[in-house]
């Protein structure tokens, strides 16, 4: 339990080989910032792992995953740190992205908005078709095969007949499976799912979750599942990253994360956290709100609504291993026996 | 879509009407008798009334309209009072000259405007799109006359390139039409390729920060793709629409121009009737140009819907 002034990695699952993605110590700042938004991030994903990203609103979860895709549009913002390992091949985050060749193909991401991420003119096989082109070439037909099979995969009734359909006859949740199809269509090794639920209804919600969960299952794919609703994360998680302030300040395997939080904000969550069997719960309830850039708190960024907030907190907090693979960054992990000694 | 279209003409209709009401009223209404232009120097009464009469000027002014009505529908709008000629037969020799125009610069418009327009909204903020903004600008305040004129000083005087004036057919000689229009066309087009960028820059702008762009950069598609394919696609209906109604204005702005470069269109037989009192042919012109205009916007709004999947399918 010795404190440990690195950032907060990922617990050692002790292989490594099986790693798809690794994303190391990433910091980004938005030009006109005063402090970085994303503030030092480890994350990783092994094959056929599926690793939830949770966190209020804002704390930086899509602005991390746009970046390891390269999405993120480079003039308004600056990679201060940040190393990323993709199928064996690394890349400074400062310099470099992963290339576009890699987009859509080894790594694919999917969108909270189903209604708007698809293109309004354009048919639904035209847009995978697209995609299955771009990056294994071959002939029209064979890419229009290639998406009808996809459809099948994603469970879309009729098929064929959808293959010629524009989005807007499409529901939200047709509309999400056929993003689903879109981005498996080339066998990514991981898939990014930002919210890809939060826009849907209960049912469909479940809907998706089950698929999400079968095609990995079926593919062996790592999964990065970025939700703000713990029911989700206790549907389909295999790892969980609490995220707060652009940091993760709790990381391990789901059961620890539920059975054995030690972060005040892990807690928080769990508490404010709605029963199981109604998913869509939000997380507002931790008392107050993230600051903004401009007043978040040195140190420990928690520290502005922290329960247990104390002097030692304006330095950063060390990141301390509560268990195996289980690691929390707070001066007082972990928390029952601290509060015991201090008490 | 043809239930779409029907409806459009059924609105339409009502403003046609109003329109050739307009006109007529208008030539009632004008100071000067247009039969002391055509008598010339013949005061007689007697032969006033002749023309009076032969021209049915005596009929109550409801039967003079509606005769004059179901002339125009059948292709008839009256003789000029000038040239003796009929109206619908000066129009359709002169129609053809200003289309050309109007078609060659509607080119230049859509050649420089809709690339500059699209470069400047993806370079948004960047010195490429101020350069683009300003020259759209400078085309936009640099009158048409001035352009012209200093376009003749230079490319058909000093370096004797292309005609300075005049109008040859396509048909008689499809080369020297192309070059003697040219000069005029870039004069009219200039100003439109102008307006043309911004509408497309701002069309763009709304595009290029879409769910479904980010979804093509997603899919590792290269710039080009999802600007040109995805964004491009879905900025294409105010484009259109815009370059539909443009062509109507085109004919319009056509009358300076030709003037500049004496060409033998419909804007220089506006102003020689207008100059005139050749009351016949500005009718027949304001006529044909209102209708014109009326089928451009139905023509807009036919491409409006063929280009919106959602409208097409319902
Ligand atoms: N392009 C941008 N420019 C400036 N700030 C941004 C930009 N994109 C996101 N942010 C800010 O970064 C923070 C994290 O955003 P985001 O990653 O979208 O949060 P979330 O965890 O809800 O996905 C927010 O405070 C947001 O305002
Ligand atoms: S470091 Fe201090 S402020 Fe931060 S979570 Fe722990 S106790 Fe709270
Ligand atoms: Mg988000």
């Amino acid at each position: 339990m010795s404190p440990d002034p690195s950032p907060l990695s990922p617990p050692d699952t002790g292989d490594q080989g099986r790693d798809i993605l690794s994303l190391r110590d990433f910091r980004l700042r938005f030009r006109g910032q005063p402090v970085p938004t994303v503030n030092g991030i480890d994350l990783k994903v092994a094959a056929g792992e599926i690793l939830c990203i949770v966190g209020e609103s804002g704390c930086g979860k899509s602005v991390t995953a746009m970046s390891i895709m390269g999405l993120l549009p480079p003039r308004s913002s600056e990679v201060l740190s940040g190393s990323l390992d993709f199928l064996g091949k690394s890349y400074d985050l400062r310099h470099e992205n992963l290339p576009a060749g890699q987009r859509g193909n080894q790594i694919a991401m999917i969108f909270q908005e189903p209604m708007t991420s698809l293109n309004p003119s354009f048919t639904v096989g035209n847009q995978i078709a697209e995609s299955v082109l771009q990056h294994q070439g071959g002939s029209r037909a064979e890419a229009m095969e290639r998406a009808h099979d996809m459809l099948v995969k994603v469970g879309i009734p009729a098929p064929r007949q959808r293959l010629n359909e524009y989005p807007y006859q499409l529901s939200g949740g047709m509309r999400q499976r056929v993003m689903i199809a879109m981005a498996l269509a080339n066998d990514p090794k991981l898939l990014i799912a930002d919210e890809p639920t939060t826009a849907l209804d209960v049912t469909i919600q479940a809907q998706i979750l089950d698929l999400i969960r079968d095609l990995r299952r079926e593919t062996g794919m790592g999964t990065m599942m970025i939700t703000h609703d713990l029911g989700v994360v206790a549907e389909i998680a295999d790892s969980v990253a609490v995220m707060y302030g652009g940091e993760v300040v709790e990381y391990g395997p789901v059961t620890e994360i539920f059975d054995n939080p030690q972060h005040p904000y892990t807690i928080g969550l769990m508490s404010a956290m709605p029963r199981l069997d109604q998913p869509g719960g939000r997380l507002a309830i931790v008392p107050g709100s993230v600051p903004s850039m401009a007043n978040m708190p040195s140190g420990c960024r928690f520290r502005s609504r922290c329960a247990f907030a104390h002097a030692r907190c304006a330095d950063p907090a060390p990141k301390v291993e509560a268990a195996p693979g289980h690691s929390v960054a707070c001066h007082f992990a972990p928390l029952e026996q601290n509060l015991a000694v201090t008490a | 879509m043809l239930l779409f279209l029907t409806r459009r003409i059924l609105i339409a209709l009502p403003t046609i009407i109003l329109i050739s009401i307009f006109v007529f009223a208008l030539q009632k209404l004008l100071p000067g008798d247009p039969l002391l232009v055509l008598a010339g120097e013949e005061r007689d009464p007697a032969v006033l009334e002749l023309l009076r009469e032969k021209y049915r000027l005596n009929d109550p002014i409801v039967v003079q309209y509606f005769t004059w009505v179901s002339n125009a529908l059948q292709g008839d709008l009256g003789i000029s009072l000038r040239t003796n000629q009929p109206v619908t037969e000066l129009m359709l020799q002169k129609l053809p000259v200003t289309l050309q125009l109007a078609a060659m610069s509607m080119i230049f418009a859509l050649v420089i405007g809709v690339p500059a327009g699209i470069l400047s909204a993806y370079k948004k903020g960047s010195l490429t799109d101020y350069i683009a903004n300003v020259v759209a600008l400078s085309g936009l305040s640099i009158p048409n006359f001035w352009l012209g004129i200093m376009l003749i000083l230079l490319v058909s005087v000093k370096w004797q390139l292309l005609p300075a004036s005049g109008y040859v057919p396509l048909s008689e000689d499809f080369l020297q039409s192309i070059r003697t229009m040219l000069m005029p066309s870039f004069v009219l087009g200039t100003a439109l390729a102008a307006t043309m960028m911004r509408h497309t820059r701002s069309a763009m702008l709304g595009v290029l920060s879409a769910d479904y762009v980010r979804t093509a950069r997603a899919k590792g598609l290269t710039e080009r793709r999802v600007v040109l394919k995805h964004a491009f696609r879905n900025a294409l209906t105010p484009i259109v629409t815009l370059t539909a109604l443009l062509f109507g204005e085109l004919v319009a702005g056509a009358v300076l121009t030709e003037q500049i470069f004496t060409i033998p269109g419909f804007g220089k037989m506006v102003v020689d009737a207008v100059f005139n009192r050749d009351y016949a042919v500005v009718q027949g012109i304001v006529l044909v140009t209102a209708v014109g205009f009326i089928f451009m916007n139905l023509v807009a709004d036919a491409l409006y819907f063929i280009l919106n999947p959602r409208l097409r399918g319902q």
